[in-house]
């Protein structure tokens, strides 16, 4: 084996960013990069494609078919157009648990280890996993819409307003992302990060509006399902795309998202720069 | 001689009260290879950990280039590549991908990392398997990429830790002349193996790691030398009449004979008089030899008189790398 020469590039330079402007941008390239290398990553896994595609129909189609017969949402809204805000936010919420898994995996694998001793900006881990999984959801969502439709979906308000609502769900989802990561961040392997990550989805997804109007549920329920923040998001969603009173909803959606990056996010953060 | 890398009286304990590095201390010069040798769970992968700036040390400081490791960290890191066992390739991107990505995490512009993406898949034979994903990648092959990997920012410091554990025989001479072809260029290594023979073609300077210190360093003929004797080799033609060899010779020395498969071997001080002597008593027992040899001491015979065990694997570290099997082989290849 020849010994490899240096042909293009110069022998490494001590070399910090030039300043803040600097900084900022290698911060930006680096999270792209990441960004990029998360993506190949969920296509090229069989089983991270399959749940971010397969599984959102299945749920589609199993609410439609087999379970939305013998449920009946208030006023004359047909059930497909109630179900359909709900498994957006409900799929958005079960894409976060690949937040938690795929840190974990990285961490348990030694990817992590090697982007630490690189010169690249420390933000970068973080924001590069959360942005793929948002570039995800925005994939997931233009897929269930098409799936909808499908099935007999119709927006029953505007472009506009619906397209407002995808955009409330993605923000909620990004946040998400962020209280996921902190769970990938504490678990031990990537098996450990899904099996600590269900137990919290469950409640969210299913004891909220997204299935079954919250009224249908037994009274001590009531209170978690009406005031958690996934059935805000879904009736913020279904405001937008069916029709009704939209504003209080819209703030308080914004509410939930923002206060969860700004309690969760210092988290993750902290977590990712003790973990070694 | 300008140091490359300063270690100074390093020591961390780790949750639980691992106490993994007890203060350890080297200087590496630049454009040398230095060697940690040491078994499983020594403490060599944390010392390389604290010099990438990986792990802080609870006391101690390290430098890299004149750079101190807590200090400036961001600016060490623009300095060094780093290859081996924890820091790993991403195995569903193919090996150009992977490369790429280092080179734009180094902040090399887009054709750059392209090109030297494609100059390092060329210079370690992996052009034809570029565009393939690391999952199709042999043992060997992967190594050759992770050390391509380290290589893409042309550093001056290399960290390899563990550059071919786990490596069959012809990959693993494959990577030395790779990594003899960097020292050549004058690049700086500091690499850790529990393969003595790794050490001793490789390294100009050894550190001899036990239980998180450094119990000896020198060349590996100074280090050699401190056993100050020859070893006798004697080549029978099988194990039982070897064991009988050994009993036979246990008088000709201070130090005890080892059976090593069908051979016996005895450190010794009194050179040729002894050897004589030996071959004196293998002639009363009836024994004959198939092969007499007088060599010098190898690092393995080093680290037995160092510590006064053989160079087994302790469950502390724990993910040091190869298993039982593999070291097995190592070692046979060291008595080489």
């Amino acid at each position: 084996m020849s010994a490899p020469g240096a042909a293009l590039v110069a022998p490494a330079e001590a070399r910090v960013p030039a300043g803040t402007g600097e900084r900022f941008r290698w911060a930006v390239t680096d999270t792209l990069t990441v960004t990029g290398r998360n993506l190949k990553n969920y296509v090229r896994i069989p089983e991270s494609l399959f749940f971010s595609s397969v599984q959102p129909v299945m749920f589609v189609l199993l609410f439609r078919y087999v379970f939305g017969g013998a449920i009946h949402p208030p006023g004359h809204v047909s059930y497909v157009n109630y179900l359909i805000p709900g498994i957006f936010v409900q799929t958005v919420a079960f894409g976060a648990v690949a937040t938690s898994i795929g840190l974990a995996e990285d961490l348990q694998k030694g990817i992590v280890e090697r982007f630490r001793a690189l010169p690249m900006a420390r933000s970068a881990v973080l924001a590069g996993r959360t942005v793929a999984d948002l570039v995800r959801n925005v994939f997931v969502v233009v897929l269930i819409t098409g799936v909808g439709y499908a099935v007999g979906f119709r927006v029953q308000t505007a472009a506009l307003p619906f397209i407002a609502g995808l955009g409330v769900i993605l923000l909620f989802a990004y946040s998400l992302s962020w209280g996921f990561a902190v769970i990938g961040l504490s678990a031990p392997n990537s098996e450990t990060a899904q099996v600590m990550s269900f137990p919290l989805l469950f409640p969210l997804t299913f004891a909220s509006s997204a299935f079954v109007p919250v009224q249908f549920m037994p009274h001590w329920l009531q209170g978690f399902a009406n005031h958690q923040p996934v059935s805000v998001v879904v009736d913020t969603a279904r405001a937008l795309m069916l029709g009704g009173p939209t504003a209080s909803l819209v703030w308080q959606s914004l509410a939930w998202t923002v206060g969860i990056v700004v309690v969760l996010a210092p988290i993750a953060v902290r977590r990712y720069r003790r973990r070694s | 001689m300008p140091s490359a890398i300063e270690a100074h009286d390093l020591a961390k304990t780790f949750k639980g009260g691992v106490r993994a590095l007890d203060g350890v201390s080297f200087t590496v010069e630049e454009g040398s290879v230095f060697g940690l040798l040491g078994p499983n769970g020594a403490g060599k992968t944390t010392v390389v950990r604290i010099l990438t700036t990986i792990l802080r040390p609870d006391s101690g400081s390290a430098r890299v280039l004149g750079h101190d490791v807590a200090r400036e960290p961001e600016l060490v890191r623009s300095l060094f590549g780093l290859a081996g066992q924890y820091a790993a390739v991403d195995e569903n991107l193919t090996g150009r991908e992977n490369l790429r990505m280092i080179g734009r995490l180094n902040h090399l512009s887009r054709p750059v990392a392209a090109r030297r993406a494609a100059e390092l898949l060329e210079q370690f034979h992996l052009s034809d398997a570029a565009d393939r994903t690391l999952k199709t990648y042999s043992g060997g092959m992967r190594r050759r990429l992770d050390l391509a990997a380290a290589l893409v920012a042309s550093p001056s410091v290399l960290f390899l830790d563990e550059p071919t554990s786990g490596l069959d025989p012809q990959s693993r001479i494959d990577l030395w002349e790779v990594i003899e072809g960097l020292v050549a260029r004058g690049t700086t290594v500091l690499l850790t193996t529990q393969y003595l023979e790794e050490a001793d073609r490789l390294a100009s300077h050894v550190a001899v790691v036990d239980h998180g210190r450094v119990i000896s360093q020198g060349a590996p003929a100074e280090l050699k030398a401190t056993l100050g004797a020859t070893v006798l080799e004697i080549g029978l033609s099988d194990p039982g009449t070897a064991e009988r060899t050994a009993g036979a010779l246990a008088s000709i020395s201070q130090k005890r004979p080892h059976v090593v498969g069908s051979s016996v071997e005895v450190p010794i001080d009194g050179g040729p008089r002894t050897a004589m002597e030996a071959l004196r008593v293998l002639d009363q027992h009836d024994i004959e030899p198939v092969t007499f040899t007088l060599r010098e001491p190898s690092l393995d015979d080093v680290f037995l008189a160092l510590t006064g065990r053989v160079t087994e694997s302790e469950p502390a570290e724990g993910s040091d790398g190869a298993d039982g099997a593999e070291r097995a082989v190592a070692r046979a290849g060291a008595r080489r």
